[in-house]
């Protein structure tokens, strides 16, 4: 379904993507993308949504390359990892502008129920917690029934019965069928929903396989030491860039 | 790109610094009105507080537009909407609001005092106009300045110092190069050098239509003879015109580039 | 000086018709059907009563005392080839008639009415239209113009005339007179003790009224409206101008009062008003402004050349552009004591007295002055600021041009 070949992306004088290739034909399965910060997560990302124009390579959509186009983005699905909206819109207007852009139908109102947004439906945005803010950002991502899901860190601010609602919702859009992708910190999370693991390091596809494997091959119980182990099998590598892996220390300390 | 205006649109005019915009051109304007007591001193007085004040609160608020929407406008491009439909219709939308409230601020008193039976109609028409392409101008500015520096205070300061340089520092090189070459006909550079600033350009057509050339002695009878004609007024509107083209081709050209 | 004028023309009046002779009636079915053949039999002291009706007699000279009276607006036409109207007698009294049609001569100034090397006239309640020259006296003395309304259509200076011409004369009064489309509105060259009163004059091309040369003259009540220029005053002593209303005089050269060159005159109690220039001042001396009202002009007074011992005070300053542009070295004139809406200081004793000076010439003045072309950045954000800075601190505009004691309120 999404082909990336070759892709590099450089910000200035820092080469966040090198030559990456990524393949995502299947279907059904949910796919975490890891990597310590600065390890090119976001960027990938939004290369396919063509928010970042790669300076080298292709991705191909189903098929088409999407360099200059727009219309493909109606069949992806898109969690922004910051939720702010414009201040002085309803969350009821923020949907029906979603729908104005996308058109289609969407399937807003059990998503409403089941994040408990009734009660919010005409508040302004600006009004908002910041959980509630990314719940109204789950409905407008999930209302369509599109076969790609990007999901950025779509845990941020939620409470624990939202956070359970998120999981059977991915769930049963497994089932659908979609190909989701998520990048997230939650190491529980990945461990909880994951199918497969794409580990990204230095704008390189370091490791890709499911979970199993991960922890097989670094030898480690769980996928936080699998993950230290592969940035401790790096060092040199690491240490060329002493920013990434102070960063990527302090990272995966706290989850 | 009419979608994305419409919502902009919506979401700013609840905005509240958006009303206390309106209400200061209202209250502005009813104080001139009906404690000045005569609508031509009013327009005049209008006219030096539209002159500094649109354009800044046009370049500012299209700056803070711009950054605080950010996020949402990273929404925005993850939607199947061409990019330059964005930031027209995010554009548009803060043009156009802030043209809405000037026309509503200076509108309404000016029409309950009874603007239509008045002989400065066309005077204060011209000012409206001219505040109204101010408006557009500046935000636009704005918006270039803002796509081009991810950085807010680099962005906000640069805004800041092109308004300046808009509203003073032209003005002061102007003076500057007339002194200067004190011994030459001036004439010609003088008409050309203030085409070129849209709030010089803006201020001469009113003053022009406020028949306040004949205070400018010779070079105010040459502005009158170029642009009180069909001709100069076109020509006048084309600039500024231009001024809103040239940021908005930017515009397009930085959106179409740009990572997000 | 100005009642015993009036009283001595009152009488003059009185004593005219106290001494009427024969009428001798001009008409079409009348004992003279042309005004020469009446004014060929008068014996001085007749009256020539003129009937309604046109009488195309082109020139017509009026050689003794006679009273001229038109009843029901007799028309004289000169068919645009000829003067109208020449009175070479003294004690001739004309009233009520039209005379038009006086047509263009670029050879001689042809007039609707001539008073040639005359005293003891009276020229009352005529019309004249399209007359070259409306009244033009010379030589004259102890007449009364009064009354008359002289319109034209002068389309440029070269080619067109003055309403009211005065030439070498003395002790006139010109009172009461509505004058449009001249070149000048009222004309006094060498004229000495005149008295100009009540008088409409607008819309003439170059001035509304124009002195030179003259002498101990006055003019009062009179309104001086969208002229090519109010009123100017030129090479003349001793004119005193008061309750007069300049007004609308409004284009590239134009002024409400232009005084050039004049000694020892009173101006007050006047009202300018919507002048690019109120009063334009080029080398004057001993010049007393006082009580009059600057309203909404482009500058209030501009002055130039030498101009020494001047005295400004009690006046009102209200929404001028510039109140004040001094183009010459700063003099021994005096500006304390008036009001000016631009002052912007404070008065802590409360006796209605600023207490700190108002300076009227601006930075902007300044620069204008000797770049005229800066005028194209008037009222702009960078001007306001640089009048400021020269505020707080003077450094270029003149330290003693200033109001040492501006009012707080309006007189």
């Amino acid at each position: 379904m999404i082909t990336i070949q070759n892709i590099s992306k450089s910000f200035g004088s820092l080469q966040v993507l090198k030559n990456l290739d990524l393949d995502l034909k299947q279907g059904g399965k949910i796919t975490a993308i890891l990597g310590p910060n600065g390890s090119g997560k976001t960027t990938l990302i939004k290369s396919i949504l063509g928010m970042v124009l790669p300076d080298a390579g292709s991705i191909t959509f189903e098929g088409g390359a999407i360099k200059g186009k727009w219309a493909y983005r109606n069949r992806i699905d898109y969690l922004p990892q910051i939720a702010r909206f414009p201040e002085n819109l309803t969350v009821h207007e923020l949907l029906k502008m979603v729908q104005d852009l996308r058109g289609g139908k969407p399937q807003a109102e059990h998503l409403i129920e089941r994040f408990a947004l009734k009660p919010f439906l005409h508040k302004r945005l600006g009004t908002l917690s910041g959980g509630t803010r990314q719940k109204v950002n789950i409905v407008q991502a999930l209302m369509y029934d599109s076969p790609v899901l990007i999901l950025d860190e779509p845990t941020n601010g939620l409470d624990p019965v939202a956070l359970l609602e998120l999981k059977s919702l991915l769930d049963e859009e497994r089932k659908n069928g979609k190909l989701i992708l998520i990048t997230t910190h939650i190491m529980s999370f990945v461990e909880q929903m994951a199918d497969e693991v794409v580990f990204l390091l230095e704008g390189k596809v370091h490791f890709r396989g499911n979970q199993q494997q991960l922890k097989e091959r670094y030898n480690a119980a769980s996928l936080e030491h699998a993950i230290a182990a592969i940035l401790k099998e790096e060092p040199l590598e690491i240490s060329a860039n002493g920013h990434s892996k102070t960063k990527a220390r302090l990272i995966f300390s706290t989850s | 790109m009419f979608k994305i205006l419409k919502y902009t649109f919506y979401d700013l005019m609840r905005s509240r610094w958006l009303y206390i915009y309106a209400a200061f051109y209202l209250l502005l304007s009813v104080s001139l009105l009906w404690l000045g007591g005569s609508v031509s001193k009013a327009v005049i007085s209008l006219m030096n507080v539209i002159l500094v004040l649109v354009p800044l609160i046009a370049t500012m608020f299209g700056v803070m537009y711009y950054y605080n929407s950010r996020e949402f406008t990273e929404l925005l491009l993850a939607q199947p909407v061409r990019r330059t439909h964005i930031f027209f219709g995010q554009y548009l939308g803060v043009a156009g609001s802030l043209s809405l409230c000037l026309m509503l601020g200076l509108g309404v008193p000016f029409i309950f005092y009874g603007i239509f039976g008045s002989t400065e109609i066309f005077n204060f028409t011209v000012l409206l106009l001219v505040g109204l392409a101010l408006s557009f101008i500046f935000s636009a500015i704005a918006f270039f300045i803002a796509l081009r520096n991810e950085n807010r205070i680099k962005g906000f300061g640069l805004a800041i110092l092109s308004w300046l340089f808009f509203a003073v520092i032209y003005d002061g090189m102007f003076l500057l190069a007339l002194s200067l070459f004190n011994d030459y006909p001036l004439e010609g550079f003088a008409i050309g050098a203030s085409l070129f600033n849209p709030i010089d350009l803006s201020r001469i057509l009113v003053l022009l239509k406020l028949d306040i050339s004949a205070l400018m002695g010779y070079t105010g009878a040459v502005f009158q003879k170029f642009l009180g004609t069909i001709i100069g007024i076109a020509c006048s509107a084309l600039i500024l015109l231009l001024w809103v083209v040239i940021p908005a081709l930017g515009i397009k050209r930085i959106a179409m580039r740009k990572d997000f | 000086m100005r009642n015993v004028k009036i009283l001595l023309s009152f009488f003059l009046v009185i004593s005219f018709q106290s001494l009427h002779g024969a009428q001798r009636i001009v008409c079409a079915s009348c004992e003279y059907q042309s005004i020469s053949e009446a004014i060929a039999a008068a014996e001085p002291g007749d009256e020539v009563i003129i009937k309604s009706g046109v009488y195309k007699e082109g020139n017509i000279e009026v050689n003794k005392h006679l009273y001229l009276i038109g009843e029901g607006w007799p028309v004289l036409d000169g068919e645009n080839e000829t003067e109208v109207l020449t009175i070479t007698a003294d004690c001739v009294f004309v009233e009520g008639l039209v005379i038009r049609n006086v047509g263009t001569s670029y050879l001689v100034d042809r007039a609707g009415i001539r008073v040639k090397k005359t005293k003891h006239f009276a020229i009352t309640n005529n019309r004249l239209e399209n007359t070259f020259f409306g009244i033009y006296l010379e030589h004259c003395k102890d007449g009364t113009v009064e009354g008359n309304k002289v319109i034209g259509q002068a389309k440029e200076e070269m080619s067109s005339g003055n309403a009211i011409h005065l030439w070498y004369c003395e002790r006139v009064v010109v009172e009461n007179n509505y004058v449009t489309g001249h070149r000048d509105g009222i004309y006094f060259e060498f004229v000495d003790n005149g008295h100009i009163e009540g008088n409409i004059s607008e819309a003439n091309l170059r001035y509304g009224l124009h002195f030179m040369f003259s002498n101990n003259d006055d003019y009062t009540g009179n309104v001086f409206r969208q002229n090519g220029a109010g009123v100017a005053v030129m090479f003349s002593r001793n004119i005193n101008m008061w309750d007069n209303l300049f007004e609308y005089n409004w284009g590239r050269a134009s002024y409400g009062l232009l005084l050039k060159e004049i000694y020892d005159a009173e101006i007050h109690h006047n009202t300018f008003r919507e002048n690019t220039l109120g009063i334009y001042v080029e080398g004057s001396t001993r010049i007393h402004y006082h009580s009059n009202d600057f309203d909404r002009n482009g500058w209030a007074i501009k002055m130039s050349g030498g101009c020494l011992d001047n005295k400004i005070h009690t006046n009102n300053f209200r929404y001028n552009t510039f109140d004040l542009a001094i183009n010459s070295p700063p003099n021994n004139n005096s500006f304390d004591g008036n009001y000016w809406s631009a002052y912007t200081g404070y008065d802590l004793e409360r006796d209605g007295i600023g207490d700190v000076p108002y300076r009227p010439v601006k930075l902007f003045n300044y620069v204008v002055n000797r770049t005229p072309e800066a005028m194209v950045l008037l009222r702009s954000l960078f001007i306001d600021l640089l009048n400021f800075s020269e505020k707080v601190s003077p450094v270029f505009t003149p330290a003693n041009v200033a109001d040492n004691a501006p009012r707080m309120q309006a007189f």
